[in-house]
């Protein structure tokens, strides 16, 4: 009696084993079918960052050019800004990425494990800005920053964001209060300044957070568009993401796509690399914040 | 009472002064760059603003003009046609962590793969799809061209840029929406599964009656944040439809803001824009907010 139910409970196991590995099978399928929507506007662009001129054009279109030009990578570096456009990217996005981690994490400590009066109704004023869109307050800014004659610097990209970045505080701030308070009680009877805290105790113990971040703020400031296109009229001083779309309008005349297509290849490198490194601290990220939701 | 009060304010005090030292930069920036600036839109919606020092108090007249302004009404038109995508976006994605969170090899390829246009900029992006969408040579009409369509020009057809637009779009969000998915399916206890099981359930009914409650949050997040990013995007505008599109039919609110503000220097005029832009963010995540903390329920 045993033995039958047994192999009956082995078949049973089998057909749900075998129907499971189909759907799996049907699945990667689609997937896969999936990944390549994905990704073949990127290679295609590759493809024609790569032709000659003509061959663009021609049809039947061929991915795969009859002769591979690499010609137009080096010409993009003659026919605009594109490597001051890169220079002045990495400008701002260091910049503020360093200074602004410094000052964000150390607001985040204070706001984490300091007990001082009105903590929480400040932290709440400073959430608020989150709800504050940037066209609500980009034009005030820019008739503050004219003002200064700031307009074609670098200058309005980077300072505000030297004073912090409230997404980073907010998930700092909840990182640390993970963390126990005997762990800073402790430096304190040992005589630390705050400063010290902060620094050997506090700073290593968030590494990972802030590491993740501040590639996500770097990126950000890297993709940006719509502050660079207010501030940056000269194209010396146009940053990368500026650059390339002034290769757009002025090469699409031309027809010159492989030239247009090459640029915003190199545009999108750095980039693309910078996530494949820290592919797994940015996607704990941001799973992370969807589900803190 | 009053020894007892002052010993602890020396040591209560110092950490007050750090404390307040500590969050001086993001206070201050905020009041720079935030709070201050916002006022001043508030105020300037309300005035003749135009950049030159010119700057007086004209009442509602911004508004009154808005109200007649038929460009306005096409901006915002195409600025919430646009969000069709967003609904689109979350059933392709969820479809997508679900057949990936079964487990399937090359899982981590996958997650890149559909990653990659989530963080290439929308600048280039924008270029690429431009070019994609070209009538003659572009790659979408192309792909039509294999089944025997001949695709239009997308981008200057008053019909088809739209849609064009909402495409695209939804091609660059789906890696970042199926993440968020995949990592709240994973949060699922598996106990739960296995209990309908237990009490008959087929896949269909576990779906509707545990996968999707427990998602809800996460679609509620994601759904949110894409109504906000979508009141507001600029860039793809500005770089594939340069003047606004056809007829003005892919204009949205953010670039005709900054068209008024940066192009026809009527800062008081864009400025009544930008304040209801931004009282209808306001609302929409306040709602979030709200909403959020009251289906919140913590399971141990």
């Amino acid at each position: 009696m045993e033995a039958v139910v047994q192999k009956n409970a082995k078949l049973n196991v089998n057909t749900v084993a075998k129907k499971n590995r189909i759907i799996n099978l049907v699945l990667f399928f689609l997937l896969s079918v999936g990944a390549v929507f994905m990704i073949a506007p990127l290679l295609w662009m590759v493809s024609t960052s790569l032709k000659d001129k003509q061959d663009v054009f021609s049809l039947p279109p061929k991915w795969i050019p009859e002769t591979i030009h690499f010609e137009k990578y080096i010409e993009i570096w003659e026919k605009g800004p594109l490597l001051s456009g890169m220079i002045n990217s990495l400008i701002v996005a260091v910049t503020v990425t360093v200074v602004g981690t410094f000052t964000s994490s150390l607001a985040a400590f204070a706001f984490a494990k300091l007990r001082f009066p009105g903590r929480n109704k400040i932290f709440l004023l400073l959430l608020t800005s989150m709800m504050i869109p940037y066209p609500v307050v980009m034009i005030p800014q820019f008739i503050m920053f004219s003002s200064l004659e700031w307009t074609d610097t670098l200058l309005p990209l980077i300072v505000p964001g030297l004073f912090g970045n409230i997404m980073m505080i907010f998930f700092l701030r909840q990182y640390l209060s993970s963390i126990p308070d005997s762990i800073i009680e402790a430096a304190k009877i040992d005589g630390c300044s705050y400063f010290q805290i902060y620094y050997k105790i506090v700073l290593p113990l968030i590494r990972p957070a802030v590491a993740a971040q501040l590639i996500l703020w770097f990126m950000g400031i890297w993709n940006d568009y719509l502050a660079p296109i207010i501030y940056l009229n000269s194209p010396e001083k146009q940053t990368l993401q500026l650059v390339i779309a002034s290769f757009n309008a002025n090469f699409a005349i031309q027809s010159d796509y492989p030239l247009i297509m090459a640029a915003s290849v190199v545009a999108l490198l750095p980039m693309i690399i910078v996530f494949v490194i820290f592919q797994k601290q940015i996607i704990e990220s941001i799973a992370i914040s969807g589900i803190k939701g | 009472m009053k020894r007892r009060r002052s010993h602890q304010s020396s040591l209560y005090r110092k950490e007050k002064i750090y404390a307040y030292l500590f969050i001086s930069a993001p206070v201050i920036g905020f009041l720079v760059f935030t709070f201050v600036p916002s006022l001043y839109s508030l105020y300037g919606a309300f005035t003749d603003w135009n950049g030159l020092g010119q700057m007086n108090f004209i009442g509602l007249d911004n508004f009154k003009a808005l109200f007649k302004d038929e460009y306005f009404y096409k901006a915002m038109y195409n600025t919430i046609f646009m969000m069709i995508g967003i609904p689109i976006g979350v059933v392709l994605s969820l479809l997508l962590a679900l057949a990936l969170n079964r487990g399937v090899p090359g899982t981590n390829v996958f997650r890149v793969i559909y990653y990659i246009p989530v963080i290439s900029s929308i600048a280039a992006i924008s270029i690429l799809w431009q070019w994609a969408y070209n009538g003659d040579y572009g790659l979408v009409n192309q792909f039509l061209g294999f089944f025997g369509i001949k695709g239009p020009n997308w981008l200057q057809n008053v019909h088809t840029v739209k849609p064009a637009l909402i495409i695209m779009a939804v091609w660059k969000g789906l890696g970042y929406t199926m993440l968020l998915y995949l990592a709240a399916l994973q949060s699922v206890p598996k106990t739960f599964y296995e209990a309908a099981k237990l009490d008959g359930a087929n896949a269909l009914q576990s779906f509707w009656y545990i996968t999707l409650p427990m998602v809800k949050p996460v679609t509620f997040f994601i759904i949110v944040t894409s109504v906000i990013g979508g009141a507001q995007i600029f860039t793809e505008i500005d770089v594939m439809t340069p003047n606004g599109g056809p007829e003005f039919s892919s204009a949205s609110i953010v670039w005709y803001i900054w068209q008024k503000a940066f192009g026809n220097f009527q800062l008081g005029y864009a400025s009544a824009m930008a304040v209801i832009l931004g009282i209808f963010i306001f609302i929409v995540t306040y709602i979030q907010f709200r909403l959020n903390e009251r289906s919140r329920f913590d399971m141990d």
